[in-house]
């Protein structure tokens, strides 16, 4: 088998090599060459058209490129050596200014035989110098849009615009720290969870979690073709895996399965209909409502992978690295099929943006936060009732503490995993639903949460649910306190760094057993 | 569209010097995980250093380019020991989360402001290369090569030096493993505790593997700047760990040729499928998707080929299925 496929391999590239192929392609046109793009300040991937740019040789002009309307721009330039750039302030937009860059200010590029290098000229939002420290115009109104301007970091989560003395800072940060802990654990009991019934780490909760936050925003801002169709194969698919979970055992196999699959092809069908009927049948629900669709979404996702991917996996006793991989395979699928139906954009739910603050004490939050910490708290009390009082929870927990020994006692544990995966992913939604309603929705939102996620987990005790909670509570409190000394952008890693600590001197976690895990 | 085209087009970067430095990161995953079982979800923490260890020795303090080498290994190494102390006693999975996270934490950390004056944030490095080209014995502006397979000078001086180190480390792995030192790590790797009650100790023997194959993957994060000229930190996403994964797995982990029959794979079928999406897009097939979209669905095309290659063939191309189902303990 593997000399064929050696053998195979090798005759296609001798067949390639044969053919003759195009000399070159156009990025290494043998000549040399100057390129770039310049873009948008607060989105690089737009680009901004037209602005000039010049390259001469001492007083000669040897070429000249305006950007087209994806920001690219090139200009090829006779050979190796020194050349003057000059950007053409006029043709900027007013709206931007040029970022101030050694090549922009000394215009001094170097090329080098047979290169094509690529210069980097970023855009600043005009005049940002001068209003940075002009007082808000509103001060009781949200700060959280100004910082857009100044080349705002994609990457980092939003601190709130906290200003006044150390005291008041606290306090503020406090209060954030609490908000975003709360939406960490409600996001990460999942995850704990399915470790401790499964063994398994799943990579692609963070995407879960962006699922949620993008369902709620689809079906908040109005949802026609798309939200129908994808509502329709949830629904159909759901009904398959409840019908299964709740009946099998006690009716006869092939009747179940037929039913099963009528309603998944039911469902693509459904699905099919209402894309081809797209925007005629156009509807939308407030955000609440959206929230809860979006939670319903997220149960049937992770039942859905549960049922046809993990519990399949696990009956061929597929190794557990193995399972991590397919995990993070599942991840890159699910994120970026997010991104081809819903685009880049970094969004915000419409309406929640400006609000009037509360104040209590030293702590002003707008309303919408406070709405946030009274849903998390919520879930967090029902989940641990549900955990503590219910047959079903108490079951979650057996399983979760000894898989073979809950089974040989008499539970179903494949259907309790599933119910597991059911709530995990309804709760994943909801912390996405959450953390995009505070912070903004974009598509690897759920990614850089899954990561203090990770480390809320290890924190608290891997597998343990409550654990997760104290650990997201945790993790959230030190990554928003570490702003009061450190800068924004390693909050982030304040919090991993705590999770590294944990490991070495406590690695079972605040609540986990001793056990051993080494 | 032409197919003809496309393919040529394909095989020719499946050698070029991206194949060759993801197959030498890989080289170093191969050791992590195919060698020791290592569940190393980080390499791109090791490649960043590499790549800024080389970018802030040449390009901030005008360092000639082979201290920046020197430096890329230190910087590896240093990294691989705090990173190995910590966890390389705990369980796989433990591992796994903590490699993927420090990759992650050394991201921000190098696009950070205050680490503006080495790093230059999020803008990155430039014009690197100057000193590597400069011992290019090849002539830069000249074209080599036959048929499909043509590079500018430039290129074919970092395909040679790379794929040069991936034999060279593909060797000394072969060596290794052939070695009492490699029969302990593929020991590790089948049972820790049948390694550990022979009184090996386990902990300096995977040490010794991560050291050496962030080492590796530093090297390939430092061929990564000379050959781009320029860096910058969000090069350095977790997909990169991903792709590498991906290509281990193509090629078969465990397996001194894995990384190279996976990366020249890899690459073909990433070019192939990009080059075949825009193709069919140009002549109007695929309306509803645009420009930004095929670089999504090519992502999302590495992850179904790791679910599928893991699920029906997880010794990959030419991997022992026999040694690929070890299990965490």
């Amino acid at each position: 088998m593997r000399t064929r496929l050696v053998t195979v391999l090798l005759a296609l590239i001798t067949a390639l090599v044969v053919i003759p192929g195009p000399a070159a392609t156009a990025d290494e046109q043998g000549g040399e060459s100057l390129s770039g793009q310049i873009g948008q300040p607060d989105d690089r991937s737009q680009g901004v058209e037209g602005i000039r740019i010049v390259i001469s040789d001492g007083d000669d002009e040897v070429g000249a490129a305006e950007t087209d309307s994806d920001g690219n721009w090139e200009v090829e330039v006779p050979g190796p050596g020194t050349y003057d750039l000059e950007v053409d302030q006029g043709s900027v937009p007013e709206e931007y200014e040029l970022r101030e860059t050694p090549l922009v200010t000394e215009g001094i590029v170097e090329v080098e035989a047979g290169d094509s290098s690529t210069l980097i000229i970023a855009l600043t939002e005009a005049g940002e110098d001068q209003s940075q420290e002009e007082p808000s115009s509103s001060p009781e109104e949200e700060a959280t849009e100004d910082d857009e301007g100044e080349g705002a970091d994609e990457e980092s989560i939003e601190v709130e615009g906290v200003s006044g003395g150390f005291g008041d800072r606290f306090a503020q940060l406090t209060a954030a720290g609490l908000l975003f802990g709360l939406v960490i654990a409600v996001s990460a009991i999942g995850l704990s969870l399915i470790f401790g019934t499964t063994k398994l780490i799943n990579f692609a909760h963070g995407d879960m979690v962006t699922f949620g936050a993008m369902m709620a925003l689809l079906f908040s801002t109005g949802a026609a073709g798309m939200g129908n169709s994808l509502l329709a194969i949830f629904a159909g698919v759901g009904t398959a895996i409840l019908l299964g979970a709740l009946l099998e055992g006690k009716v006869r196999p092939t009747p179940l399965i037929v039913v099963q699959w009528t309603a998944v092809l039911g469902g693509i069908a459904l699905a099919t209909a209402m894309g081809v009927a797209g925007d005629s049948i156009a509807w939308e629900v407030p955000l609440w409502a959206a929230a809860g669709i979006s939670v319903v979404m997220g149960a049937v996702l992770g039942g859905t992978m549960e049922r046809y991917l993990w519990r399949p996996l696990r009956r061929r006793n597929v190794a557990m690295i193995q399972m991590f991989i397919v995990s993070i395979g599942l991840a890159l699928i699910l994120r970026h099929v997010i991104l081809v139906l819903f685009s880049a954009n970094r969004t915000r739910y419409s309406g929640f943006q400006v609000q009037d603050l509360v104040h209590i004490g030293p702590v002003s939050l707008p309303p919408r936060d406070l709405v946030i910490i009274g849903v998390a708290t919520v879930a967090l009390v029902l989940v641990g009732c549900l955990l503590q009082f219910t047959r079903i929870g108490k079951a979650m927990r057996a399983v979760s503490d000894n898989r073979d020994l809950a089974e040989s006692s008499g539970i179903d544990v494949d259907r309790v995993t599933l119910y597991v995966w059911f709530l995990g992913g309804g709760l994943s939604s909801l912390g996405g639903v959450l953390f995009g309603l505070n912070q903004v929705v974009d598509y690897e939102m759920g990614f850089r949460l899954l990561l203090l996620m990770f480390a809320a987990v290890i924190l608290g005790g891997l597998g343990t649910a409550y654990g997760a909670m104290v650990g997201g509570l945790a993790v959230g409190l030190v990554a928003m306190l570490s702003t009061l000394w450190f800068p924004t952008q390693l909050m982030e890693a304040w919090a991993l760094a705590l999770m590294i600590l944990m490991l070495l001197f406590r690695p079972q976690g605040l609540l986990g057993r001793r056990e051993r895990v080494g | 569209m032409d197919i003809l085209m496309i393919l040529a087009e394909s095989a020719r970067s499946a050698v070029g010097p991206v194949a060759a430095i993801y197959a030498l990161a890989a080289v170093g995953l191969n050791l992590h995980f195919g060698y020791t079982g290592l569940l190393n979800f980080g390499q791109v923490g090791f490649m960043l250093v590499g790549a800024y260890g080389l970018g802030i020795s040449v390009g901030v303090f005008g360092l000639p380019v082979l201290v920046g080498f020197v430096v890329s290994l230190a910087c590896a190494v240093v990294l691989a020991l705090l990173l190995g102390i910590p966890t390389l006693r705990l369980r796989s999975d433990y591992l796994a989360i903590s490699t993927i996270a420090t990759a992650e934490v050394l991201r921000y950390v190098y696009r950070a402001d205050f680490a503006g004056p080495l790093t230059n944030g999020v803008y990155g490095l430039q014009n690197l290369s100057a000193g590597f080209r400069s011992i290019n014995p090849f002539d830069s502006a000249g074209r080599y090569g036959f048929g499909a397979f043509n590079f500018s000078g430039n290129h074919l001086w970092v395909m040679v030096v790379t794929w040069g180190l991936v034999g060279l480390f593909a060797l000394l792995t072969w060596m290794l493993m052939h070695s009492p030192w490699g029969r302990v790590i593929k020991g590790i790797r089948e049972d820790e505790d049948a390694a550990r009650s022979l009184g090996k100790n386990v902990f300096a023997y995977k040490m010794q593997v991560l050291v050496l194959g962030g080492a590796i993957g530093a090297l390939a994060g430092a061929m990564m700047a000379v050959h781009q000229a320029a860096i910058n930190p969000d090069q350095f996403k977790p997909q990169v760990t991903f792709f590498l994964w991906a290509i281990l797995l193509l090629g078969g982990a465990g397996r001194v040729l894995g990384p190279f029959i996976g990366s020249v794979a890899f690459w073909f079928l990433m070019n192939f499928t990009d080059g075949l999406l825009r193709g069919l897009g140009s002549e109007g097939y695929l309306p509803f998707l645009s420009g930004p979209d095929f670089g999504a669905i090519q992502l999302a095309f590495v992850g179904l080929m790791l679910v599928l290659l893991i699920v029906f063939r997880p010794q990959g191309l030419i991997g022992d299925r026999k040694e690929m189902l070890i299990n965490v303990k």
